[in-house]
């Protein structure tokens, strides 16, 4: 069997007294969907700054298929494929997205240390951000600065940034978030739709878009992983019910 | 090319971003006129170009990458006693001064990127302006070197191309000076319109974002910090070889703030913002400041209020949108 595309030995981080991972274990399968849900505060996100190297753990190990890059920083875990979305919208107001996916692309080609060649000696790039841009259903807004654009568009504008770094390992904080849900829905065909040799773990709150769009299941709670299962084993466990919800709904 | 369509177009648009606007083509035909109808202010004209390359080495590192100096005239004497020490001491070829001028504060500006790139907002401002106040106080203090208090005496310049002589008049320390300014800006245009230019738009825009698409942020800002520091030296290598004299004001605070308020009442990140602004600064100042200088800065700070208030983005930003609107009401 080949290693998994990203696992965590042992994560434990705390700010001050609270303590928001605890010993995180688990592993994604190449290719696999994944989802990652929990009640608010729950530690989900900080999960993601510590796998992404936006936190430092406490101790704990992380590994990108067989490489340890618990030490590494941000920027170069992203350029070995592992990439995140931010669940509050973390654009560039005033570029627009074709220089917003452009520059992502340049970044990932090594070209963004040319300073004495214009931009559009770069056709290339140009055209792949186009093209991604493009999948994406953001062609027509491509010329708009970010800052004018309606707040879903902004919210598949944050994947288009993550896809132009062609990330081998996709971690998506809460994609949909704040987005009305036939949009939602539309967003998630999008992620549904990403080529299967990437890796994904999508955060979401909506319990149909994770039992539709979602293989597995992580459950946290309070810093720890509750358990991890398919579905319906997630669907089915008592505790699950009780903890999350019941912490949303009850 | 003949596909015109959906794949053509985004070159089309990019393209269209980065040519050159017959506005521009009239504002450096202008930067002429001075020759022709103010032959007597060719002195000021000078010390406006001069004044207009720091402020545009400024707009690279603060209106591009979003680094806020406030101590950006340690470069600017660096270049200043650089080129002014080697006429001193027998070597006053223009050209090559301006060189070394250049690649002394770009040495320095290098070394300070090590730490400026660390950090960033009040911490910054700190730090810049602690490196320019202690530039300054070490000037003073090698006086054996700088003449401290009194200047640097006995620069003599040689001709440029040993053909034009610095005349009392300005007229070759304009042309000069103008020359450097429009060689630097081309310079400066080519690099904000490439890939790396586009990456520090990136980094003032959203800092959290570009290490999270894998952007070796700090790198471009070490980068972009140095070549604004040979650009500094360069403006001020100019001053002293256009005045002959190098005095410990080049290292000045007042000087870094003159430049920030040059910036910023022209407008940040686009290039022209420090060269109009400097003309606005220079001309007013010299119109104004006769008899009482320090009153003077009475009516900078009632200006630098009611842009920041009224016109965020500079006297460039207000006329780009007056354009904006201008055009939007036109049929
Ligand atoms: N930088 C920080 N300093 C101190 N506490 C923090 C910090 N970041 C997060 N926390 C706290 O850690 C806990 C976990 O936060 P986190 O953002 O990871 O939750 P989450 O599961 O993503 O929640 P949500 O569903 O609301 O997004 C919360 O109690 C939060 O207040
Ligand atoms: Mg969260």
């Amino acid at each position: 069997m080949s290693a998994p595309a990203l696992s965590t030995r042992g994560l434990d981080k705390r700010f001050g007294s609270l303590v928001v991972a605890r010993d995180i274990e688990f592993s994604l399968p190449q290719g696999a969907r994944y989802a990652l849900i929990g009640p608010n505060g729950a530690g989900k996100t900080t999960l993601i700054n510590l796998m992404t190297g936006m936190l430092r753990p406490d101790a704990g190990h992380i590994l990108l298929g067989d490489d340890e890059i618990t030490r590494l920083a941000p920027d170069q875990r992203v350029r070995r494929g592992l990439v995140r979305t931010f669940q509050i919208n973390t654009l560039f107001p005033h570029l627009n997205p074709l220089e917003a996916v452009t520059l992502a692309v340049c970044e990932r080609q090594g070209i963004a240390r040319t300073w004495w060649r214009p931009i559009t000696s770069y056709g290339a790039a140009v055209d792949e951000a186009y093209a991604i841009l493009g999948s994406l259903m953001l062609s027509a807004d491509c010329y708009r600065p970010t800052r004018e654009l309606p707040y879903g568009r902004q919210r598949l504008l944050e994947i288009a940034l993550a896809l132009a770094t062609r990330p081998k390992v996709l971690l998506l904080d809460e994609p949909a978030a704040g987005v009305p849900r036939d949009e939602s829905r539309e967003l998630f065909e999008v992620i549904a739709g990403l080529p299967g040799d990437i890796t994904v773990l999508f955060i979401e709150h909506d319990m149909n878009f994770v039992f539709r769009f979602a293989s597995r299941i992580i459950v946290m709670v309070g810093g720890g992983i509750l358990l991890e299962g398919t579905p319906h084993e997630v669907a089915a466990d008592p505790r699950v019910r009780e903890v999350y919800l019941g912490a949303r709904h009850g | 090319m003949s596909i015109v369509g959906a794949v053509t177009e985004p070159h089309a648009y990019l393209r269209s971003q980065t040519r050159w606007r017959p506005v521009e083509l009239a504002f450096w035909l202008a930067t002429l006129l001075p020759y022709v109808l103010f032959p007597d202010y060719l002195v000021l004209a000078s010390a406006i170009a001069i004044t207009a390359l720091f402020a545009l080495s400024l707009d690279l590192i603060l209106g591009y990458a979003g680094i806020v100096s406030l101590g950006h005239a340690a470069f600017f004497g660096l270049g200043a006693y650089t080129a002014g020490l080697a006429a001193k001491h027998g070597w006053g070829e223009p050209i090559s001064g301006l060189a070394l001028g250049g690649l002394v504060a770009g040495i320095v500006g290098y070394g300070a990127s090590l730490i400026v790139a660390r950090f960033r907002h009040l911490a910054l401002i700190m730090i810049t302006l602690g490196m320019g106040l202690l530039l300054e106080q070490a000037a003073n203090s090698a006086s054996w070197l700088t003449g401290g208090a009194d200047g640097l005496q006995g620069v003599k310049m040689w001709p440029i191309f040993d053909v034009f002589r610095f005349d009392l008049y300005g007229k070759t320390a304009y042309g000069y000076s103008l020359g450097v300014l429009f060689i630097v800006f081309l310079v400066a245009r080519r690099l904000i319109n490439s890939p790396f230019g586009l990456s520090l738009r990136g980094i003032r825009e959203n800092a959290l974002r570009m290490p999270a698409l894998g952007a070796p942020s700090r790198a471009h800002i070490r980068k972009i910090y140095t070549i604004a520091a040979v650009i500094a030296g360069f403006a001020g290598a100019l001053l002293a070889q256009t005045t002959e004299t190098v005095s410990l004001e080049a290292f000045g605070f007042q000087r870094s703030a003159d430049v920030l308020v040059i910036l910023i009442l022209g407008g940040t990140g686009r290039l022209y913002g420090g060269l109009v602004g400097a003309i606005i600064f220079m001309v007013a100042r010299d119109q104004f400041s006769g008899n009482t200088p320090q009153f003077w800065y009475f009516w900078i700070g009632i200006l630098l209020v009611a842009v920041v208030m009224f016109l965020p983005n500079g006297v460039l930003g207000g006329l780009a949108r007056l354009g904006a609107l201008l055009r939007g009401r036109a049929p």
